[in-house]
């Protein structure tokens, strides 16, 4: 009896990797969509009309996010105000006396803001837009280009937001990081993985009427694992250890992202339906 | 005798129960004659795992097909799965108690179920949600396909990342080596079948009240 077995898990990563090129390979297959294909090897020449397409319409979507975002300047200027105020809060809970505080809450802390800040900026990435606005996007874009420029897109704000946290938190908390590159790295993953889970989970919230405490119910539970993955890569940058041991989690981090790309591009379309 | 199933289903849950309680365990230290609850603890995450399955399986062909049938059939198995992943916690919570020495243990495998759960709870308020029939059957079934793929990260990689008190994970020895003669797989195997026939009977009574309910409403 399998299950009994102590090692058939020797190949964990393995499994997690065949899943999402699985689903990449089966979704390239069905959709004949090139965009993966498209990143991997720009040198393929023979991209037929229909991927050449998709890129363009990713990147004019990705501009018009960022023109939309650009003339608001009071949306991403209040999350900057509000990842800012947060940590400022923070240490003054603390009573100033951070250079008692132990790294793993220092880290803990840190990541736990970033997930409310992830949280709050990216619900409204499906609200801010009037019905009719998304109705007139759904008559000229594909689906799968609109959820793939706003994960591109909310993946940029989330590293802009929490690079800046970063340094202002380092400034008023300290900064006990040993291995700040990979620190910087953990944050880059986190930046893509949580913008990429939430961004889909925004997209359900939106549909129902009390979206706010739908987001927050949603999206906490499906959030942990990478959170959890996230905490045991900065701890390991924090304490400046070796970086072959912080390569199993850095390589599941990277799997689970992109099975939750591919699975918001292959289910958004029946959202964007509705 | 299209009930066969159900038969079976009793027949072999009944031959678990005395086998399970009477029949021959290896005697071990600390587990002692708790290994019995093998049957009625792991089994319990087999059936989860089946019925959680089918009703992803449904969610897609929602997605496919959007007939009210497979909503239906989707939201039920997803019910009975989260009952069966309650009465695992419980019953695991129990074996705990009197092996590792309290109710709740900080295990990878404990908490990442326990969260599983919450992702369970969240779908059924994320169904009630909605009005209309058709948005709550296709956006629950997009949101029951992607929490089963991180549900299924969070209970088959996470715990394998670190270690575990259960057994078969960081350096315990699994119940194989023990079971030399084999007494406990004669009775662990028809268990697993058991319980979720068990578990699939329970669905098709809710499917078939909830149609009842849907035409007392309609007349």
């Amino acid at each position: 009896m399998e299950i009994f077995e102590h090692d058939i898990y020797h190949s964990k990563y393995y499994l997690v990797f065949e899943f999402g090129v699985y689903l990449c390979c089966n979704f390239v297959a069905r959709k004949n969509f090139g965009l993966i294909l498209f990143v991997f090897d720009r040198s393929l020449e023979k991209q037929t009309l229909s991927e050449k397409l998709m890129f363009q319409e990713v990147k004019a979507l990705i501009n018009k996010e960022v023109k939309l975002e650009w003339r608001q300047k009071y949306a991403l200027n209040g999350m900057l105000l509000y990842i800012v105020s947060t940590v400022y809060i923070c240490y003054l809970s603390f009573k100033l006396k951070t250079n008692e505080l132990k790294p793993i809450t220092w880290n803990t802390l840190f990541w736990i803001i970033l997930l409310f800040t992830a949280v709050n900026s990216i619900a409204k990435s499906f609200q801010q837009e009037k019905h009719g606005r998304l109705l007139y996007y759904y008559t000229l874009a594909s689906p799968e280009g609109i959820i793939l420029s706003k994960i591109i897109y909310n993946s940029l704000l989330m590293l802009v937001l929490s690079l800046a946290g970063f340094g202002f938190y380092a400034i008023v908390m300290g900064n006990p990081v040993g291995d700040i590159s990979l620190y910087l790295g953990s944050i880059i993953l986190g930046a893509v993985g949580f913008s990429s889970t939430l961004t889909m989970i925004a997209g359900i919230a939106s549909k129902a009427d009390n979206s706010s405490t739908l987001m927050a119910i949603l999206s906490f539970p499906v959030i942990i694992p990478i959170l959890l993955l996230l905490l045991k890569v900065s701890k390991n940058a924090l304490d400046g250890l070796d970086r072959g041991s912080s390569a199993d989690e850095v390589f599941t981090l990277l799997a689970i992202d992109l099975i939750v790309v591919v699975l918001s591009v292959i289910l958004f379309p029946y959202l964007w339906k509705s | 005798m299209k009930n066969w199933w159900k038969i079976l289903s009793v027949v072999l849950l009944m031959y678990v129960m005395i086998m399970g309680f009477l029949g021959e365990v290896p005697r071990q230290p600390i587990l002692n004659e708790s290994v019995r609850n093998l049957y009625f603890h792991v089994t319990m995450w087999f059936s989860m795992m089946a019925l959680l399955i089918t009703s992803v399986w449904y969610s897609v062909k929602y997605l496919r097909n959007p007939l009210e049938e497979y909503d239906d059939k989707a939201v039920e198995f997803a019910y009975t799965g989260i009952l069966f992943g309650v009465l695992g916690l419980i019953t695991g919570s129990l074996w705990a108690r009197f092996t590792w020495g309290a109710w709740w243990t900080n295990d990878p495998k404990l908490n990442s179920v326990a969260i599983g759960m919450l992702i369970y709870f969240a779908y059924i308020i994320l169904r009630g949600s909605f009005q209309d029939e058709l948005q709550r059957g296709r956006i629950s079934a997009v949101y029951n396909i992607f929490a089963f793929v991180i549900f299924m990260v969070l209970i088959w990689i996470l715990p394998r990342m670190t270690d575990s008190l259960h057994p078969g994970n960081g350096g315990n020895p699994g119940f194989k080596p023990m079971d030399t003669k084999g007494t406990m797989q004669i009775v662990f195997r028809p268990a697993i079948v058991g319980w979720i026939l068990l578990g699939v009977w329970i669905t098709t009574l809710r499917l078939r009240l909830k149609k009842l309910e849907r035409i007392q409403k309609e007349l």
